[in-house]
């Protein structure tokens, strides 16, 4: 079996009295989506903030690409080539759609320590920003200010900020949020072709997006992993039915 | 609406030209105020990197100004007294040259900025405005209660430093070094904005946990930016002692760092030029103005009030396009 | 140096850190409350003690000139919020720093056209005159002493205001959450409002009691105004308590840091040269408190969130 590339183990979180990520242990591996499920609450955007290292899990480790990340700063995850995506969509509102995504480019491949050269005339960074521009539906759009997109557009942008990452692994956090149907499915046609470069981990409410898309699919109920599975064993699961898919059905 | 090129370019010739034909018309006075405002288009010209580019509302860059100016007046005064600064461990002397005394202001300026920064940028919003206010009144306390260098008084020291092939008493020759460091430090501007760096700095202040996520750390772009800032403005405060032949507290009090920061709003933050126009109306406001009444700085008080309540944008906004990125 | 004159120096000390309290004590309600950055309070401060000033003069009573320090404070507080302030709160800091400044210019100028540039000199009233001698056999300034007092009985006023009152309950729940407190049916303009004048008032009364033993002169406001910052930095943004703890640490280092740097060099170095040295040290230490406070809490003792 190939190496996962990410593992974490035992991870745990509090806030007071609440857990907020209990005995969490989960892993990706290389070529797959792995959906991560459950109600508002369950935790998932916290356990997300702790693999990307914005906030310190209080016990357990994170192995990420043959290495322990669980001290690591979330700037150094980043340059090890996670890339991350936000359920409120986070992009530099005042800078362009291209500025965007060469600054995506720059940070994960050069550092913000150039002082001299004209970044937006460097030919291998613009022509490299619009392939993923392009990549992520976004041609013609590259001197739109972010501020001025529609909601599925700025969706876009941060699927090109993250490709442009070369990451070796997606974090997507509820990227079908407030899209329509067929937005909705738009991206997961788009999220389907990532899965080739790298794995996604992928939080998701829209059950068909999930569905069509993992490989994988951990439920997540107040904090605790409650199953793993391929699909139809999750669709399966009783106690999943009642804990969490019951409430659709 | 014109392009903010053209305007640029108009400002600087106009800042160029206008002392030129004082100098020709026998009017000393006006080449020394356009000398005042290239050297506080300077100064704001630093200031300009960390607040316009990065966001960050120092209100302590007296302190670098100041800096920059203790270190002209020390060196010059003890050049011309003939005292050693100090003969152990090493035998360090004063020295009448700009070309040493500039490096040497701009090094302190950015020693004095790192150790300010890698404080006060720990923390931000209010916290920093407060911390680097502070810090620069640290060092106006200082500047008066250490007696060496006239505390309270000042220290004059009588000539202007010295330039290479050129004649520094003569206000139009002097006021030609400010304006072409004043050149050179706007080119800096210009291409740190448009670099890497400026790229950095600028989403730092957007967004700085997006920043992060992507693998910059915005802690070390806005420190360096603080220190490239402070060592600009140091550099402005080295000439600014230089044109009085003075260096004394003021240069480090609260109240020049607010001047500082009104400068690029009249002006108009993060743009280009919008420091040197800010200079420019400010000192000649207070030219005319203050002729007409000793409590001008009343009135605008209250045109500045209006400014930020009603127009925002500042000079150059009002004026130029909106600047498209490109 | 005797226990005596130590002794001496801590009252000296806790007077100053009471003066820095009243002037911190409204900035930081402002800062936790509003959000804002409020560079005019110093002019607040010198607005009280003209007022003081000018009331005692002209009537011969120092206490009445008390009464129209914190009236004309106050008075000045509310119109500044209803005018400018009020536009503030939702701009951003470097707006507010620059209205708060042009607001400075304003009222520093408008005083020196109505007073002139030369300090005014006022005197302790007779009943606070004279000395006491204290246990210990310090003979120690009535007026010190009552602003010691002044000071401690404000903070009880405002730990109760705060902590006991249903105004207080509004501003806590004001700096918890702007829109809930809005929600639950508070006039929220007219709590910013009392709020603001009640921190005016506190910097106006500073100003008076504090002008009385100094002078009264324009711009005697904004090195207090710093200091108070200090204390905010130190004690943390919006916390009452921080406040105070923060004025007495500053207020304490500040005064024995004057008395006993120049004596602690003297035993190294010639006494012109410990006492320069001294006193210009000294003027540091405050900051140096500061900034040994940042590195390890960055948002001040009492702050728990970095605003």
């Amino acid at each position: 079996m190939t190496e996962p590339i990410l593992t974490t183990r035992s991870l745990r979180k509090s806030f007071g009295a609440l857990a907020a990520t209990d005995d969490v242990s989960l892993d990706l591996r290389p070529g797959e989506i792995h959906a991560l499920i459950g109600p508002n609450g369950a935790g998932k955007s916290t356990l997300i903030k702790q693999i990307a290292g914005e906030i310190a899990p209080d016990s357990g480790t994170i192995h990420f690409a043959g290495q322990d990340i669980t001290t690591k700063h979330a700037a150094a995850r980043a340059r090890l080539g996670m890339a991350r995506t936000y359920q409120i969509s986070s992009v530099a509102p005042d800078f362009t759609v291209l500025q965007n995504v060469v600054l995506s480019l720059v940070a994960r491949h050069h550092g913000a320590f150039g002082l001299f050269r004209n970044v937006l005339k460097d030919r291998r960074l613009t022509d490299a920003a619009r392939e993923h521009i392009a990549r992520a539906g976004l041609s013609g759009r590259e001197r739109q200010r972010a501020t001025d997109l529609s909601h599925g557009e700025r969706r876009r942008l941060e699927i090109a900020m993250a490709l442009a990452q070369s990451p070796k692994l997606f974090l997507l956090d509820e990227p079908m949020a407030g899209l329509g149907t067929e937005g909705a499915s738009e991206l997961t046609g788009l999220l389907d072709g990532l899965r080739q470069q790298a794995p996604i981990l992928l939080v998701e409410h829209d059950m068909d997006a999930v569905f069509a898309l993992a490989d994988r699919i951990s439920v997540l109920v107040y904090g605790r992993v409650i199953a793993t599975g391929t699909v139809a064993e999750i669709r399966a699961n009783a106690e999943v039915r009642t804990a969490y898919l019951g409430e659709d059905a | 609406m014109i392009p903010e090129r053209w305007l640029n370019l108009g400002v600087l010739t106009l800042l160029a030209a206008v002392p030129l034909v004082a100098s020709l018309a026998g009017q000393p006075f006006t080449v020394t105020l356009a000398t005042k405002i290239a050297i506080f288009a300077l100064a704001a010209t630093g200031l300009n990197i960390a607040l316009g580019l990065g966001g960050l509302v120092s209100f302590g860059h007296a302190a670098f100004f100041g800096v920059g100016g203790y270190a002209c007046g020390i060196l010059a005064s003890h050049a011309r007294n003939y005292e050693p600064l100090s003969t152990w461990p090493w035998d360090i002397e004063g020295t009448t040259q700009m070309l040493t005394i500039w490096p040497i202001a701009v090094l302190l300026g950015g020693l004095a900025a790192l150790v300010i920064g890698a404080l006060s940028l720990r923390t931000s919003g209010i916290f920093f405005i407060m911390i680097t206010l502070a810090f620069a009144q640290m060092l106006y306390y200082f500047a008066i209660s250490w007696p060496t260098y006239g505390g309270e008084d000042g220290l004059p020291f009588y000539l202007r430093g010295d330039f290479p092939g050129l004649n520094t008493m003569d206000p139009i020759q002097f006021f030609g070094i400010c304006f072409a460091l004043l050149l050179a430090a706007l080119f800096t501007f210009h291409r740190l904005h448009r670099a890497r760096f400026g790229l950095s700095l600028e989403a730092a202040r957007q967004n700085p946990e997006r920043l992060r996520s992507l693998g910059i750390r915005p802690f070390h772009v806005r420190l360096l930016a603080f220190v490239i800032s402070g060592m600009i403005t140091a550099l402005a405060g080295a000439l600014y002692a230089d044109l009085n032949r003075f260096v004394s507290p003021a240069m480090l009090s609260w109240h020049l760092s607010g001047e500082l920061i009104v400068l690029i709003v009249l002006g108009g933050v993060g743009r280009l030029c919008g420091p040197v126009v800010g200079a420019a109306a400010y000192f000649l406001l207070e030219h005319w103005a203050g002729a007409a009444s000793e409590y001008w700085q009343f009135w605008f008080g209250l045109l500045l009030l209006g400014v930020v309540l009603f127009a925002r944008g500042g000079i150059v906004g009002a004026l130029a396009k909106d600047h498209t990125h490109d | 140096m005797t226990s005596l004159l130590l002794a001496e120096q801590v009252l000296n000390g806790l007077q100053f850190g009471m003066m820095l309290f009243l002037m911190s004590a409204g900035l930081t309600l402002v800062f936790g409350v509003m959000g804002l950055i409020n560079l005019a309070h110093g002019s607040f401060y010198m607005i009280g003690a003209f007022a003081c000033a000018s009331v005692a003069m002209a009537t011969g009573s120092w206490f009445l000139g008390l009464a129209a320090s914190l009236a004309a404070a106050a008075v000045a507080g509310v119109l500044v919020e209803l005018l400018v302030i009020r536009r503030l709160y939702d701009r951003d800091h470097l707006d507010q720093v620059l209205a708060t400044f042009a607001l400075i210019l304003v009222f520093s100028e408008g005083t020196r056209y109505l007073f002139g540039s030369f300090p005014l000199f006022l005197d302790v009233p007779a009943a606070l005159s004279g000395a006491v001698t204290l246990p210990g056999g310090i003979a120690y300034p009535v007026y010190r002493l009552a602003i010691i007092a002044a000071g401690i009985a404000v903070a009880i006023g405002l730990f109760w205001l705060v902590g006991r009152t249903r105004l207080g309950i509004r501003i806590r729940a004001g700096e918890a959450d702007r829109e809930m407190i809005a929600a639950l049916g508070v006039d929220i303009d007219r709590l910013y409002t009392i709020v603001f004048a009640l921190g005016a008032a506190l910097a106006g009364f500073a100003g008076a009691m504090l002008g009385t033993i100094q002078s009264v002169q324009v711009g005697m406001g904004e090195p207090v105004l710093i200091l108070a910052f200090v204390v905010i930095v130190i004690g943390g943004i919006g916390s009452i308590k921080g406040a105070l703890i923060g004025s007495m640490l500053v207020g304490l280092t500040d005064t024995l840091g004057r008395t006993l740097l120049p004596v602690a060099f003297s035993t190294i170095l010639p006494p012109s040269d410990a006492n320069a040295v001294g006193s210009a040290l000294a003027s540091l230490l405050i900051y140096v408190l500061m900034a040994g406070i940042l590195v390890f809490r960055p948002s001040g003792l009492y702050g728990g969130r970095s605003a």
